[in-house]
C-alpha cells in the first residue's frame, strides 16, 4: 500500500476534528474525498504532509510511519500538495514559483517546467508575473504545476476547484487525465462531487470526522452520498 | 441571587491585607533602619514603578516601548528647571515632571502610533535620542555635563526639616527619608491604580485590543484612544517617578537622565525575569533584581553581562518569568483580575 | 563648494550606514525578526578582526576574510540554538532575547578587552585621497561605498538569481507553504543569519579602520542601521542604502551647521521620512 492511514485522530487544541479515519491509496490510485464544509478533509491533508503532527503510526507511507514528521521531510519522500486557497508566493514569479516545487526533491519523471508549460500553455505567457497577479484558475494551474515539478508519487490536492468558475474548474480538470497518465496516485479533496466522481476510482465521504462511507466511484448512488454527506435519509 | 461578574478571590484578599500591612511597616522603616537601606529601598522602588508602568504599556497593552526613558529624563529636567529658573521647592516641582512627560507623549504618540510592531519601538527609541540630544543643548540646565540642584533648594525642601526633628538625622538622610516615604507612596498608588484599572472595564478592553485588535474593534472597542490613554498615562506617571528620581541624587546629566540602561534596560529585565503581563510578575522581578545587584555589583561589567544572559534564559526556557514558573505551580493569583461568572448553574458541558 | 562637499561627505557617510544596515535589511526581510544586539555583532567582529591582524600580524582585509566564516558559524548557531526557538508571532521574545544579548556582548568586551578606544590599522589607506575634480574625498569613504553597492548587488544576485534565494522570499512570504515544498524555515532563517553575520564583518571591518570603537558604541550603530532600513522600505536592499545616505547626508549637513548637531539632524531626516512615509520608500507589496 503506497499511502495510509489508521486510525488517525487529530485536534486543534480543544477541538477534536478526525476521530480515527482509517484511508489508503494505492500506486497509480485516484481516491476522491468528499464531505461538507468542516467534515475534516483539509485537516486529513495536513495530516498526512506533516503540518499537523499525529501519532507517528497513523500515517504510513510504503508502511512508514510519518505520521509526526515535518512538512518538509514528507515532500521529500514523495509527496507534494495543492494546498488549499492555492498559496502561491507573492514574491515570485510564475515561473519561479514553479522551479520553487522542484528544487528540493530532484527526482525524475515526466514533469518538468517544460512539461508544465505543455500542461498549461497559459501559464507560459505568463511566466515573469507576480505568481498572485494571476486570475484564480491560473493560480491553480500554477499551484499544481508547482506540486508536479518534484515529480512526486503522491499527489494530493486541496479543493482545487474553490472559488473557480464552472468554465474555469473545467479547464482545469481536463488537465487531470495527463496527470494520471504520468504515473502519480492522487487524493482528491473537493466540495464538487461530480467533478470528483469524475476523476476519482473510489470515494471516501467524510462527516464530523468520520469515514461515513467508502465504495468505488462508479458503484456509488446518489442515496448513499446524501445520507453519508448529510448523515441524514434523502 | 441574580449572576454577577467577580474578580475577588480569597488569595487575592489575604494579599491584599499583607500589602497594607507591608506599606505600613514600609513607612515606619527609618526609625531602625540605616541610611544605606534606605536608599536601596528607594531605588527598588522607584524602578518597580517605572517596570510596573512598562509591563502595563507592554505586557498589557501591546505597546512594546524602549523609548520610556525619554519621560524619565523630561521629567527630571522639567523639575531641574522649575527649581533652577524659577525657585521652586524640588518636590512640589515633582509633579511638573508628569506634565511635561505628558507634553512630549503627545507628539510621540502622534508619531509612533503610525508604526507597527518592531517599527514602533525603534521609533520610541529614536524620539527618546532626539530627546535627549535636545535637552543637551539646553545650556541653561547645564548642557552636555549637566548640573546640581543649587544648595539653596536643597537644604529647605518642604518636610525635611520635620524629618530631621522626628528621626534626629542630618540633612542629608532626611532627605532620602522623605524621597523613600515618597517612593513608597509612588509605587503602592501605581500598583493600586493599574490593578484597579485592570479589574474595571478598561482592563478587558486593553487586553482584548492587545489580543485582537480588530475583534476589538468590531465589538465596539476603541482601539485608538484606549492606546492613547495608557501611553499617556504611562509617561505621566513616568515624568513623575523621573522627577522624584532627581530630586533624590540632586545632580543630573542628558546622559543619566536619558539612559537605556538605566531606564528601559534595567526595568525590561526586572519585567522579564519577573514576568510580563501580571501585575506580581514586576514586583517579583524587583526582588531578584536587587538580590543581583547586591551580591555582583562590584563585579562591574560581569554583572550586566550576568543580567543579560539570565534575561535570554528566561525567555527561552520560562518566558512567563519567574512568577509565571510559580504560577503555573500553584496557581497562585495575588492581584486577581480574571472574572468569574457567580451565581450562575451551569449545566451539561464540561 | 562646501555644500558640494558635506553632500558628497554626506552620500559616501551613507554608504558606511548602508552596510550596518544591509545585514539587518536581510534578516528583517526574512523573518521579521528585530536584533537589538546588531550593532553589538558589529563591534564584536570589529575587536575579532583587530585581534587577528594583532596576533597574526595580517593586512585587515585578510583579517576579515578569516573572520568571515567564523561569524557566519556563529550566526548560523545563534538563530539555529537561540533565535529559533523565539520566533513567533509576538514579536516580544525575540526583542527581548537579542535586547539580553546586546547587553551580554558589551559588557562582555568591555571586560575583554577594557572600555579604551581602539583602531584598525589600515596603513596608508587611512588617510589617502583622491581628487575628482569638484570635491577631494579620501579613498576609505570612496572605498566603503563602493563596498556597500558591491555587498548590495551580491546579495541581490543571491536573492533574485539562485535557488536560494528562492528559498529565501518564499519563507519570508508564506513559511508553512514553503515547508511544503521541502524547504525547512529553521534552516534557511541560520542561513540568512550566518550570511547576515558575513555582512557585519565587512561592515566592522570599514568602521574599524575608519574611526575609533570601543564596546560601548553597538546601540548607535544599530539605530543608523535600522532608520537606514526603515526608511528603505522592508525587503528592499537598494532602498537601505538610499535610507543610509538620506541620514548621511542629513547628518553632514546638519554638522556643516554646527558640529553638535550632527546626530540629531540625522534622527530628525528619519523621524521626517517617516512622517510622510510610515512604510518607508520601497515598501514591498506584501507585509
Amino acid at each position: 500500500m503506497l499511502l495510509e492511514t489508521r486510525g488517525l485522530t487529530a485536534a486543534y487544541g480543544q477541538f477534536r476534528a478526525l476521530f480515527g479515519v482509517d484511508i489508503t491509496l494505492a500506486a497509480g490510485e485516484t481516491v476522491a474525498i468528499i464531505g461538507a464544509n468542516g467534515a475534516g478533509k483539509s485537516t486529513l491533508l495536513r495530516s498526512i504532509t506533516g503540518i499537523l503532527h499525529n501519532g507517528a503510526e497513523m500515517v504510513l507511507h510504503r508502511g512508514c510511519p510519518i505520521g509526526a514528521l515535518p512538512p518538509e521531510v514528507v515532500m521529500q519522500r514523495g509527496i507534494a500538495m495543492v494546498p488549499e486557497g492555492r498559496k502561491l508566493f507573492a514574491s515570485l514569479s510564475v515561473e519561479e514559483n514553479l522551479l520553487i516545487g522542484g528544487q528540493v526533491r530532484r527526482a525524475k519523471g515526466p514533469w518538468s517546467l517544460a512539461a508544465i508549460y505543455d500542461l498549461f500553455p497559459i501559464l507560459q505567457d505568463k511566466r515573469h508575473v507576480p505568481g498572485t497577479a494571476l486570475s484564480g484558475g491560473q493560480q491553480q494551474m500554477v499551484a499544481i504545476g508547482r506540486a508536479l515539478m518534484s515529480n512526486p508519487e503522491v499527489l494530493l490536492c486541496d479543493e482545487i476547484s474553490l472559488g473557480l468558475a464552472p468554465v474555469v474548474i473545467r479547464d482545469i480538470y481536463a488537465a487531470m487525465p495527463r496527470i494520471k497518465a504520468s504515473g502519480a496516485a492522487i487524493i482528491v479533496v473537493e466540495q464538487d462531487i461530480g467533478r470528483a466522481l469524475s476523476v476519482a476510482d473510489r470515494v471516501y465521504c467524510l462527516m464530523e470526522g468520520r469515514v461515513t462511507l467508502t465504495a468505488p466511484a462508479a458503484a456509488i448512488s446518489r442515496e448513499a452520498i446524501h445520507t453519508a454527506y448529510f448523515g441524514a435519509a434523502a | 441571587m441574580a449572576p454577577r461578574v467577580v474578580t475577588r478571590t480569597r488569595t487575592g484578599t489575604i494579599a491584599g491585607l499583607c500589602a497594607i500591612a507591608l506599606i505600613l511597616i514600609g513607612l515606619a522603616l527609618p526609625a531602625f533602619a540605616s541610611r544605606g537601606v534606605i536608599q536601596d529601598l528607594f531605588t527598588l522602588l522607584t524602578l518597580l514603578t517605572l517596570a510596573q508602568l512598562w509591563n502595563l504599556l507592554a505586557g498589557y497593552g501591546g505597546l512594546v516601548s524602549v523609548g520610556q526613558q525619554a519621560f524619565v529624563g523630561i521629567g527630571a529636567y522639567a523639575m531641574f528647571a522649575a527649581v533652577i529658573l524659577l525657585g521652586w521647592d524640588p518636590v512640589l516641582a515633582i509633579p511638573l515632571g508628569g506634565l511635561a512627560a505628558v507634553a512630549l507623549a503627545v507628539p510621540t504618540a502622534f508619531f509612533v502610533f503610525r508604526l507597527q510592531g518592531a517599527y514602533f519601538a525603534i521609533g520610541t527609541w529614536v524620539i527618546a535620542e532626539v530627546t535627549r540630544l535636545l535637552v543637551a543643548q539646553w545650556k541653561a540646565l547645564g548642557g552636555g555635563t549637566g548640573t546640581s540642584l543649587p544648595r539653596e533648594a536643597t537644604s529647605d525642601i518642604i518636610g525635611v526639616a520635620t524629618i530631621r526633628a522626628l528621626f534626629d538625622v542630618r540633612e542629608a538622610a532626611a532627605r532620602d527619608i522623605l524621597a523613600y516615604w515618597l517612593a513608597l507612596a509612588l509605587a503602592a498608588v501605581t500598583i493600586a491604580a493599574i490593578y484597579w484599572l485592570l479589574r474595571n472595564r478598561l482592563g478587558l478592553a486593553l487586553a482584548a485590543v492587545r489580543d485582537n485588535t480588530e475583534a476589538a474593534k468590531s465589538v465596539g472597542v476603541d482601539a485608538r484612544r484606549i492606546k492613547w490613554a495608557v501611553f499617556l498615562i504611562a509617561a505621566f506617571v513616568t515624568g513623575v517617578t523621573g522627577a522624584l528620581i532627581y530630586v533624590q541624587t540632586a545632580r543630573i546629566s542628558p546622559d543619566a537622565a536619558f539612559s537605556v540602561t538605566d531606564w528601559t534596560a534595567y526595568v525590561i529585565f526586572i519585567v522579564v525575569i519577573g514576568g510580563i503581563g501580571r501585575i506580581e510578575g514586576p514586583i517579583l522581578g524587583s526582588l531578584v533584581f536587587y538580590a543581583l545587584q547586591s551580591t555582583l555589583a562590584d563585579y562591574g561589567a560581569w554583572y550586566l553581562l550576568t543580567l543579560g544572559l539570565i534575561a535570554i534564559a528566561v525567555m527561552l526556557f520560562a518566558p512567563r518569568g519567574v512568577w509565571g514558573l510559580l504560577s503555573d505551580r500553584t496557581g497562585l493569583h495575588l492581584f486577581p483580575v480574571q472574572r468569574r461568572l457567580e451565581g450562575i448553574d451551569l449545566e451539561g458541558g464540561k | 563648494m562646501i555644500w558640494i562637499d558635506t553632500i558628497v561627505q554626506g552620500v559616501l557617510l551613507g554608504g558606511l550606514y548602508a552596510l550596518f544596515a544591509a545585514g539587518l535589511s536581510l534578516v528583517f526581510g526574512i523573518m521579521r525578526l528585530v536584533n537589538l544586539a546588531h550593532g553589538d555583532m558589529i563591534i564584536f567582529a570589529a575587536f575579532g578582526i583587530l585581534l587577528i591582524t594583532g596576533t597574526l600580524g595580517l593586512n585587515p582585509f585578510v583579517a576579515a576574510l578569516i573572520a568571515a566564516p567564523a561569524m557566519f558559524a556563529l550566526g548560523w548557531a545563534l538563530q539555529w540554538f537561540v533565535l529559533n526557538r523565539v520566533l513567533g508571532r509576538d514579536i516580544l521574545p525575540p526583542l527581548l532575547v537579542t535586547f539580553g544579548l546586546s547587553v551580554a556582548l558589551q559588557n562582555g568586551l568591555l571586560e575583554a578587552f577594557s572600555a579604551d578606544s581602539r583602531r584598525i590599522p589600515a596603513g596608508p589607506l587611512e588617510s589617502a585621497s583622491v581628487d575628482l575634480g569638484l570635491v577631494t574625498v579620501g579613498w576609505m569613504p570612496l572605498l566603503t561605498f563602493a563596498t556597500a553597492i558591491a555587498v548590495i548587488v551580491g546579495l541581490n544576485q543571491i536573492f533574485y538569481r539562485t535557488a536560494l534565494g528562492r528559498a529565501f522570499r518564499a519563507t519570508s512570504d508564506d513559511p508553512v507553504t514553503a515547508s511544503l515544498m521541502g524547504i525547512a524555515p529553521k534552516g534557511i532563517f541560520a542561513i540568512a543569519t550566518g550570511l547576515a553575520m558575513v555582512v557585519v564583518t565587512i561592515a566592522a571591518l570599514y568602521l574599524g579602520m575608519r574611526a575609533n570603537f570601543d564596546p560601548s558604541i553597538g546601540p548607535a550603530r544599530l539605530i543608523y542601521a535600522f532608520e537606514a532600513v526603515i526608511i528603505g522600505g522592508l525587503g528592499s536592499l537598494w532602498g537601505t542604502l538610499a535610507g543610509g545616505i538620506i541620514i548621511g547626508v542629513a547628518q553632514t549637513v546638519g554638522a556643516a551647521i554646527n558640529p553638535e548637531w550632527q546626530i540629531l539632524a540625522g534622527h530628525i531626516g528619519f523621524l521626517v521620512v517617516l512622517m510622510i512615509r510610515p512604510r518607508g520608500l520601497f515598501p514591498r507589496a506584501v507585509d
